[in-house]
């Protein structure tokens, strides 16, 4: 991706994600969230993984942001009162940014040039994903989809009650 | 020119999707009126022939919304409620960037591949595209500050939902048999021949995933029997109650365009796409040896029309399903839904990994 490009979907996309925690309507808040998801699924794809992108599309924008709408307008959820926290939290979340900053800085002084020009053909293609998957990754995959099982099955359980 | 040619191809398949729609829009008029038994849209004929007054109405039907009061209600969120039409038409009409309208076209030494957007993950994309579409519902029904509108909204979300499931399984199934994600692969692969004579369709190899993926895709269009979320006998018009003018058009539009894409899909899935039978890319090869020679322009508008025609057959199915069937009740759509194409789809995703493990796919 060209510098001007990145940095003009950089600024939007943390815009969007600072507008999920700035506005007050749970409503607005959610749509921040698509725009911010819909917006990395461009960065994916600029980064030659067309899979990943798709699926964050499917999965995140089309189904779990739609449940929570759902779940809101369910609950007919208005402008929610702002929690302003003591000086304790001001504290706390400043503290948390200078960590984080730093790290950040730390880690971007120490991160090596990037490989350029080496991809293997396929990369980010559905089929070499899947290899990867299915056999190095393959314990790692299953345990994850036992784990989402347990999660459906706990979910009826609990609305059975 | 490799821009301009992408670009053309992408202008003419928007501009296909488009004039099935436009077909749409006047099958819906006059297949109504010959069901209900009553003679339909003959007002706008020009010199009382009515052949060209239905053309006319055509025109004649965005004008008059495009010329309409456009009413926005004091209390919605102006912003949303000016976005929800967009983003119900914007995703519905991106997926045709990945159906293919034909294989080849040879000009010169250039190699055209009649695909808008050759996309390694193409039917995920188009499920991707799908998946957004159900904002436009939400956001409109949310937006309007409209008790029938929010009801509305809530219901279509949920359906959009429900169906999309069933939907995504019933093209594991497909996929599983063509062995790839690729629209335009999996219409080449079906033109292959059974037996020497019969064209190789997806409908043969998945007959069950083009039921169930036929039935959620009338739902994911939220028509008649599953227009819940706009019912206009107990929701006034349900999401778009608080809409008039040019966005009442595109919601409407979208709605159509939903109806058109569902169409190229199950052609392109389960009937051959653009494939026409005997059809090779040098001409036709009959079973039994005869051969007829057809330039590549040839193919290539053979293949085009072949496409068109399957799609309007499916888009005039779609609305004489319209027009034949009594809306669901709520309960009734959840359960056909979550216990009728579900399970069905599960057991077809079996059966097929089944036998694509003894026998291989495609």
């Amino acid at each position: 991706m060209n510098p001007p490009v990145f940095l003009l979907l950089a600024i939007l996309t943390v815009a969007a994600a600072v507008s999920v925690i700035a506005t007050a309507n749970p409503v607005h808040s959610a749509l921040g969230l698509v725009v911010t998801l819909f917006l990395l699924s461009v960065f994916f794809v600029a980064l030659d993984a067309q899979l990943v992108a798709v699926l964050q599309v499917i999965v995140y924008a089309g189904a779990i942001v739609v449940l929570f709408l759902f779940v809101v307008m369910l609950l007919n959820l208005q402008g929610e009162p702002r929690l302003t926290g003591g000086k304790g939290l001001v504290v706390a979340a400043t503290a948390a940014a200078l960590a984080f900053t730093a790290l950040l800085v730390t880690l971007l002084g120490r991160s090596a040039p990037a490989p350029s020009n080496t991809l293997p053909p396929g990369f980010g293609e559905t089929q070499a994903l899947a290899q990867r998957l299915f056999t190095s990754h393959l314990l790692a995959f299953e345990l994850t989809s036992v784990l989402l099982l347990v999660a459906v099955v706990g979910a009826v359980a609990l609305s059975r009650r | 020119m490799d821009v301009a040619i992408t670009a053309g191809k992408a202008v003419f398949a928007i501009l296909l999707a488009l004039q099935v729609v436009a077909l749409g829009v006047f099958f819906e008029r006059k297949v109504s009126a010959v069901i209900q038994d009553r003679i339909g849209a003959n007002r706008a004929a020009i010199f009382g022939f009515a052949g060209l007054g239905l053309v006319n109405t055509l025109v004649a039907d965005p004008i008059k919304f495009l010329l309409k009061e456009d009413v926005t209600p004091a209390a919605v969120d102006h912003l949303l409620h000016m976005l929800a039409p967009l983003v119900s038409v914007v995703p519905a009409l991106l997926p045709f960037a990945v159906i293919p309208f034909g294989d080849v076209l040879q000009v010169g030494d250039r190699t055209i591949n009649l695909q808008a957007a050759e996309l390694n993950v193409g039917i995920l994309f188009v499920l991707a595209m799908a998946s957004l579409g159900v904002y436009g519902v939400v956001l409109g029904g949310w937006a309007s500050n409209n008790r029938w509108s929010l009801l509305g909204g809530i219901r279509g979300s949920a359906q959009m939902i429900s169906y999309e499931i069933a939907m995504g399984l019933a093209l594991i199934g497909v996929v599983l048999t063509f062995n790839t994600l690729d629209l335009q692969e999996m219409v080449r692969q079906q033109g292959r021949l059974l037996w020497g004579w019969l064209p190789a369709w997806g409908v043969l190899y998945q007959p069950v995933a083009f039921v169930i993926f036929f039935t959620a895709g009338v739902a994911e269009s939220k028509r008649i029997p599953f227009d819940l979320p706009e019912s206009e006998s107990e929701l006034v018009s349900g999401y778009f109650t608080e809409y008039s003018g040019a966005k009442h058009l595109m919601f409407m539009m979208s709605d159509f365009i939903e109806v058109v894409l569902v169409a190229a899909l199950v052609t392109t899935l389960f009937f051959g796409g653009w494939q026409v039978p005997y059809l090779a890319r040098d001409g036709f090869h009959l079973p039994g040896g005869a051969m007829l020679a057809v330039p590549s322009w040839g193919v290539a508008i053979l293949q085009v029309t072949s496409f068109a025609v399957k799609v309007i057959l499916f888009t005039w199915l779609q609305i004489v399903i319209r027009w034949t069937l009594p809306r669901f009740r709520y309960d009734q759509l959840m359960r056909l839904g979550w216990q009728g194409l579900l399970p069905i789809a599960l057991l077809n995703v079996l059966l097929t990994s089944l036998v694509v493990v003894l026998v291989g796919s495609t």
